[in-house]
């Protein structure tokens, strides 16, 4: 692939790459200009890194596993009932719950640019944002699923959800059997970001 | 516009390697390239900035990386809005002549400014169609910015939820207002999109505003 994704944690025994150095002189201009602070990117960095992520959409799959009420709540307005844990903001502003069920499974998808539910599941993986996956996700969900190990029969049926709009799709997987005793704290622990996108099964 | 951003439904493009462990971010230069897009004087309309990255030519666009298109088009939408000029891009200096600018986003207000709720929804035009109707994806070409893509054209669908007007991006993105027009969530069967060979009971669904859609 045409990434060159350069190992950072050499302390600087590689040259910086170009694109390294023009993003360096962009943000410098930037800051000259008055047009950023860089301490605010560095708090937008710290909020991806570590505040937002797919540890918030597991703990929404956890209480809707275990709470049915909130189950109810995440199927008339997901968004509400997302904001109900504190997970609001942008690409979150039209959330949408869909269930996996013993005969259906879904695959969620942005073919035409890499929409993806911030809030819930914090910055999309490169391969949900590759041409590989956007592409084919559409076309060949089966083939798709077999490359991240799961195979389906042929009796389940898949819904794929092109994310075309600003609404935004959490899959919430089908509860693991013998989970019975597991609290919510536990029951997140099993949710995996990869199994609230559809390319998984937990 | 039928650029190669549109690949629904593309065969060719390798394979997909999923890497179940990967890190947010692959090099620090992307950590800054994701905040100065969020942090920009130039955020605001997500429609312009979507099309700004569809505008890179295609092979570029499939050359580059995710935040490396991210970057060609911040640059290009700094340029283009005045912010910077294009002799303060290649230069890397602030004209010493210009006025300094406040930062639109503090520190201290970040969490607050990324977690406050928005919303696309609108008062608008009242639905034309409801959940259960028929309805055809129109056979359109536009060479602006489209959320319609190609693969469901001309495609027979049913309306499976009306979400009310959102702002249309097809207008918004090229600085024509928000022009809200109904949305839908519209289901294909895998079959009608894809043939005979598709599984029979797969399908799928977009979310596809009004004047993509005609009645069938």
């Amino acid at each position: 692939m045409a990434h060159d994704h350069h190992d950072h944690h050499d302390h600087g025994q590689d040259p910086p790459s170009d694109i390294a150095l023009r993003v360096k002189a962009l943000e410098s201009l930037l800051v000259e200009k008055g047009l950023v602070d860089p301490a605010a990117l560095d708090a937008i960095v710290e909020r991806f890194e570590h505040k937002v992520g797919p540890r918030n959409g597991a703990r929404v799959v956890a209480k809707a596993w275990s709470d049915p009420a909130y189950r109810e709540r995440l199927r008339q307005d997901a968004t509400a009932a997302i904001a109900e844990l504190g997970y609001t903001g942008g690409q979150g502003e039209h959330m949408v719950a869909v269930e996996n069920t013993p005969g259906m499974h879904n695959l969620v998808v942005c073919t035409l640019c890499s929409c993806y539910p911030w809030p819930v599941l914090g910055l999309p993986p490169v391969w949900y944002k590759s041409p590989p996956y956007r592409s084919r996700a559409v076309i060949d969900p089966r083939g798709v699923l077999a490359e991240f190990g799961v195979t389906l029969p042929a009796e389940i049926e898949i819904r794929v959800w092109d994310s075309t709009a600003e609404v935004r799709y959490l899959v919430i997987p089908e509860r693991p059997a013998n989970t019975d005793a597991l609290d919510e704290a536990a029951l997140a622990a099993l949710v995996t970001r990869n199994g609230m996108i559809g390319t998984a099964r937990l | 516009m039928n650029g190669v951003h549109d690949m629904g439904g593309m065969h060719g493009l390798g394979p997909i390697a999923p890497d179940t462990d990967e890190p947010v971010f692959h090099a620090d230069w992307e950590k800054r390239v994701l905040a100065m897009v969020i942090a920009s004087p130039t955020r605001g309309n997500i429609d312009a900035g979507r099309h700004r990255r569809e505008l890179i030519p295609g092979p570029d666009y499939l050359r580059l990386s995710y935040y490396e298109r991210w970057f060609e088009a911040l640059c290009a939408m700094l340029v283009g809005s005045g912010a910077v000029s294009a002799e303060e891009l290649a230069s890397g200096r602030a004209d010493p002549t210009a006025a300094k600018a406040t930062p639109r986003l503090a520190a201290g207000d970040v969490d607050a400014a990324l977690s406050r709720q928005g919303s696309y929804l609108r008062e608008g035009p009242a639905p034309a169609f409801k959940p259960g109707d028929a309805v055809r994806a129109r056979n359109l070409n536009p060479v602006g910015h489209t959320r319609l893509p190609r693969y469901v054209r001309g495609r027979l669908g049913v309306v499976e939820r009306a979400h009310g007007a959102h702002v249309y991006p097809d207008t918004h993105a090229h600085g024509g207002g928000e022009d809200p027009r109904p949305l839908y969530t519209v289901r294909f069967t895998a079959r009608e999109l894809w043939g005979p060979d598709a599984a029979p009971d797969d399908n799928l669904r977009l979310d596809l505003w009004e004047p993509y859609l005609e009645r069938a």
